[in-house]
């Protein structure tokens, strides 16, 4: 049972991924997740306010099952098939973060730095979380993909629009964190 | 469809959520070493993903395969242009590195009992909305 309950490594996490994209097609879909925040936009009744969201969401409504699936998931993985095992992180990361004001990086799978409800309780705290989920929603949307849809399955079928926005999605997050994250959290 | 063809889709959800779990591909630290250039353990995730998608994919095309609605097996075409790709990636990417969740992970981090995430969900479907309403306006 160790092998479950350890963190699985990369060439088998990979692989398993892709069995994902691979059942999807085989059910007559297509893997992209981001695809769900406009799915809620327009159950929302966003349709009101662009065409952008005249569409139905009926018909993705399976997309939406694989979301409640996933969060059952996230819930059984954490509760069932782990140990206290901590993320085994670059020594050199944990050093860096620590500088920065991140402790214990790797116990836990986000920083309390962030996600804590005292941090959220802090203007800087909600504000950060607000903004990374705004760019996230924008960019995604604006790109016509995220990391499953298009670093996943877009690269998987050999797509040039892909790959550009694979590389978007590097220069975006180089830049957040290699400049943007250390002046966020200067100490 | 009918409910009980939901059911393989839930799993399927289910089966997503525990492997990015596992592989610890939801932990933001693992985002942030991976922008750092400090592990290879993303790019091996990402890179072998994307090894064996290309050769099933190869291998059903070849094979003809069908999916359960009896056409073949292809992955649409996604919208070429440069500007949307690769600004809308850029901005993705800003946000990925930021919160260290994607649009996957951040409903997986919600059941591993990151409750805070919520916020990061509803700002990210307030994006996706903005983005519907300026659409017209942006360079694709």
């Amino acid at each position: 049972m160790e092998f479950i309950l350890d963190p699985w490594p990369w060439y088998i996490s990979g692989p398993l991924i892709t069995l994902v994209m691979a059942l999807l097609l085989y059910f007559g879909k297509t893997f992209g997740m981001s695809s769900n925040l406009k799915t809620f936009c327009a159950i929302a009744g966003a349709g009101k306010y662009s065409d952008f969201f005249r569409f139905n969401w009926k018909d993705s409504l399976w997309n939406l099952t694989v979301v409640i699936g996933a969060i059952i998931g996230g819930y059984i993985a954490t509760q069932f098939l782990s140990n206290a095992s901590v993320t085994d992180l670059n020594p050199v990361t944990v050093q860096e973060l620590s500088t920065m004001g991140f402790s214990n990086s790797g116990a836990s799978l986000v920083p309390d730095e962030l996600f804590s409800w005292k941090t959220v309780g802090s203007a800087k705290g909600l504000i950060l979380l607000i903004l990374g989920g705004f760019l996230v929603g924008f960019g995604t949307r604006y790109a016509g993909g995220c990391t499953s849809g298009h670093a996943i399955a877009g690269l998987s079928s050999l797509q040039k629009p892909s790959l550009i926005a694979v590389i978007g999605f590097f220069i975006g997050g180089l830049l957040m964190a290699n400049f943007i994250l250390p002046l966020l959290f200067k100490s | 469809m009918k409910v009980a063809s939901y059911i393989k889709f839930l799993f399927v959800g289910i089966f997503f959520g525990i492997v990015l779990v596992k592989s610890e591909a939801v932990s933001w630290y693992r985002i942030y070493e991976m922008f750092r250039f400090q592990s290879i353990h993303m790019y091996g995730i990402i890179g072998t993903a994307i090894g064996s998608g290309i050769l099933f994919l190869q291998i059903s095309k070849r094979g003809h395969i069908k999916n359960l609605e009896g056409v073949e097996i292809y992955v649409p075409k996604k919208e070429s242009g440069l500007f949307k790709n690769i600004l809308g990636g850029s901005i993705f990417g800003l946000g990925w590195a930021l919160i260290g969740a994607c649009p996957g992970p951040m409903y997986i981090l919600l059941g591993t009992g990151v409750f805070s995430m919520v916020i990061v969900i509803i700002a990210s479907i307030l994006g996706t909305f903005v983005y519907g309403l300026l659409k017209e306006k942006l360079p694709h």
